[in-house]
């Protein structure tokens, strides 16, 4: 192994990596803007087989987007609209129950459900919609409101965070999801998303939901006008992040669609991209037990080309997914269970099926069969 | 094994059956791609990733082969059917010029009544309107059912279309190059053996020629060795292969559409594999056509070092449902965001324009 890495650069990290040592934020620096991708590849799957062995997760998921109208208006974003007379929609309690209703009959085992930061929405509402969630659907995990979503909400109940998140939770919330975090660089929040919620706030709320025993993911998104330094330093500041609360689940790399976004005229960032930020990332955060190759933006075949590039976790199997469409992306909404497993097996990976905790349901092929049903009668 | 087979590349030393077998199926897959990255960095320029502006043309769809896998063909009559016009030919050739082409790619089915001189007519045409497009066309299996047709050795026509001004001959129709996966997939084409054949008698008459493999349609790995194996081994005694491109059957409105399409993963090895085994042929291609261009990209870190064509019209993988775009500048951008220097090429592979801004 050590031979292959001869004059590449990157030795010494293959030092530190085989050693199990911390990498710096100049580490990361270097990986970036190595061009030896598989060699960087080969250091990132040196991790992930030691923390997941050859496992590659997955889950049986549905998203649902309750709310393009968000008054952030964050540059690299296509999704939202100022209002209804802008083209936003707003789904009320009883329709977002209508969407989780209409696939009682499939083996869900999350509900994923992110909006924007909606002004006209009352606080109840959000209580309401995991009510009636909940009472619809019991037994399945609530992962909803990313932390921008949650400050927000703290916001117009005129309560702390703290407060909030306790509120939700007896609504029904189970975790929150990684979004909003896009760069921590201030260069860049200034620019792209002045009005959004900052990096320490983003943070705080995190934290502030794991010492509630509410675990959450953490994102970057990447592609846009970053450097490879502001990546790095970003990862460590989620590193750290994670060392204070073990709060985290996984980490998410989200790839930049500018596509209908102010930022159309920027080109977006290529496979390439894609499969170095995996692998930085699972190289840097070394306390994350899992990193996710989100399909939806990266497509399937790369994700499950990342298999080997660091990504244990191919997330979900996803129907109706909005925020990554509108910003131009071409690839599928629906990842079949039956095709997910094997695009694993292909890979030379186990697949093992979790929940949003990572508790595993490995081998069952239960909720497969149940699927496979569920498709067979559409 | 593995150290064995690093030992090997490093040394530069051909690869055995049973080392390139082990590179499919038990090394990861970014040691792999190390390998043949190096080995593609040695073989072919390390700073410049090549790319061909040319058009696909079909000149007809009626085709009496039935292969399992096409998505494209129809029989004489059904709706649909087509046989190029002239005017129409024309007319695509010339807005392929428009938009920079240097070579059209031309290929068709196995027509049951179309004679030589309808081939020869249709080259000496295109000849005296557009003598500075270089011509790209017929398969082994056209030239095969060519001379079936006019009761000629495939010699005498690869004589007959090379004077009526055919250039080089792409390496279609090869799908996977053993005599099991064509009887299972494709019957009624030539046999592997004519396959070869006709590709040497080709390099004999000093025509180059490309190479394909298309993998994913229920074949062993070892029919994949083998399939490398027979072109290395041509490419030993002739040396008329100027490239190899391998890619995924898309089966997609083909009989076998119940059976899935091979993932990126299956891609990458087989690219990384390919490069690694024909350490005898210069240029792997990527196949942005089949793959889309994230993971075509990703392959010009596993051995390939030229991004295929603009192509401009597809039609026969279209045909399947796969249908991703890529314009000359989308294809630059995608070789200097990998790191690499875009240049537009020709057939032979020159450099036509070294695209170093």
């Amino acid at each position: 192994m050590k031979r292959i890495f001869s004059g590449s650069g990157l030795e010494e990290i293959l030092e530190k990596v085989l050693g199990g040592d911390r990498l710096t934020v100049d580490d990361g620096v270097r990986l970036y803007e190595s061009r030896h991708l598989t060699l960087v590849g080969c250091l990132a799957n040196i991790v992930r087989e030691r923390i997941n062995g050859n496992r590659a997760f997955y889950i049986y998921n549905q998203h649902i987007n309750y709310s393009n109208i968000c008054g952030n208006e964050c540059r690299f974003c296509a999704f939202f609209r100022k209002g209804e007379a802008d083209g936003g929609f707003r789904m009320s309690v009883d329709e977002v129950a209508g969407k989780v209703k209409e696939r009682l009959g499939e083996p869900i085992r999350e509900l994923h459900i992110v909006g924007g930061c909606d002004p006209d929405l009352p606080y109840s509402y959000y209580l309401e919609m995991l009510a009636a969630i909940r009472e619809i659907r019991p037994d399945v995990h609530i992962q909803a409101f990313t932390a921008v979503e949650i400050a927000h909400l703290a916001g117009i109940s005129g309560q702390t965070v703290e407060d909030t998140l306790i509120d939700l939770r007896e609504a029904g919330l189970g975790s929150l999801p990684g979004g909003g975090a896009e760069l921590f660089s201030s260069r860049i929040r200034n620019d792209l998303c002045a009005s959004k919620l900052s990096p320490e706030g983003w943070l705080e709320t995190a934290e502030t939901a794991h010492r509630l025993g509410i675990r959450s993911n953490a994102t970057m998104l990447y592609g846009h006008v970053e450097t490879a330094r502001e990546r790095a330093e970003h990862l460590v500041r989620l590193r750290e992040s994670q060392d204070r609360t073990g709060g985290f689940l996984a980490f998410i790399p989200l790839s930049f669609h500018p596509a209908n976004t102010q930022l159309d005229f920027l080109e977006a960032p290529t496979g390439v991209d894609d499969l170095k930020n995996i692998a930085v990332a699972r190289l840097l955060l070394d306390n994350f037990d899992h990193i996710k190759a989100f399909w939806i933006m990266i497509g399937k075949k790369l994700a499950q080309i990342s298999l080997s590039f660091g990504a244990d976790d191919m997330d979900g199997t996803v129907i109706e997914e909005k925020i990554t469409h509108m910003a131009g992306a071409r690839t599928d909404q629906v990842f079949p269970v039956d095709e997910l497993r094997r695009y694993i097996v292909e890979a030379g990976r186990e697949p093992v099926e979790r929940d949003t905790l990572y508790n595993l349901f490995p081998g069952t092929g239960a909720a497969e069969k149940a699927a496979h049903a569920e498709q067979d009668h559409r | 094994m593995l150290n064995r087979i690093i030992d090997k590349a490093a040394a530069g030393e051909r690869l055995e059956r049973s080392e390139i077998g082990f590179l499919f199926t038990d090394t990861p897959l970014a040691v792999l791609g190390s390998l043949a990255h190096k080995a593609r960095l040695a073989s072919a320029d390390p700073a410049r990733v090549t790319y061909v502006k040319d058009r696909n043309i079909n000149y007809t769809n009626i085709c009496v082969s039935g292969c399992r896998f096409c998505a494209f063909y129809r029989s004489k009559g059904e709706e649909g059917a087509y046989v190029i016009e002239r005017d129409d030919l024309h007319r695509k050739i010339e807005e392929a010029r428009e938009l920079g082409a240097t070579q059209i790619l031309l290929q068709g089915g196995l027509h049951p009544d179309l004679r030589l001189d309808f081939y020869t007519a249709m080259l000496e045409n295109i000849g005296q309107s557009f003598p500075d497009i270089h011509i790209h066309a017929f398969s082994p299996p056209e030239i095969d059912h060519i001379a079936r047709i006019e009761g000629l050795s495939p010699e005498a026509i690869i004589r007959a279309l090379r004077n009526a001004g055919l250039d080089s001959i792409p390496g279609g129709g090869a799908e996977v190059l053993t005599p099991d996966s064509r009887t299972r997939l494709s019957p009624n084409k030539c046999t592997t053996k004519t396959w070869l054949d006709v590709m040497e008698t080709a390099h004999g008459l000093g025509l180059k020629t490309s190479a394909t493999m298309m993998f994913g349609h229920g074949e062993t790995i070892e029919e994949r060795v083998d399939h490398l194996l027979a072109i290395r081994s041509l490419q030993e005694r002739t040396g008329g292969f100027t490239a190899f491109i391998p890619w995924s059957f898309q089966p997609g409105n083909t009989v076998l559409k119940e059976r899935r399409e091979s993932g990126g993963h299956d891609y990458l090895r087989t690219v990384a594999a390919s490069r690694l085994a024909l350490d005898n042929v210069a240029n792997i291609q990527a196949s942005w056509v089949t793959q889309g261009d994230r993971v075509a990209q990703t392959a010009l870190f596993f051995g390939c070092n030229d991004f295929g064509s603009t192509m401009i019209e597809e039609n026969v993988v279209a045909a399947a449902g796969v249908t991703f775009r890529l314009s000359g500048n989308e294809i630059e951008r995608l070789i200097r965001a990998a790191g690499f220097r875009p240049a537009q090429r020709n057939q032979a592979y020159e450099i036509l324009e070294d695209l170093s801004r």
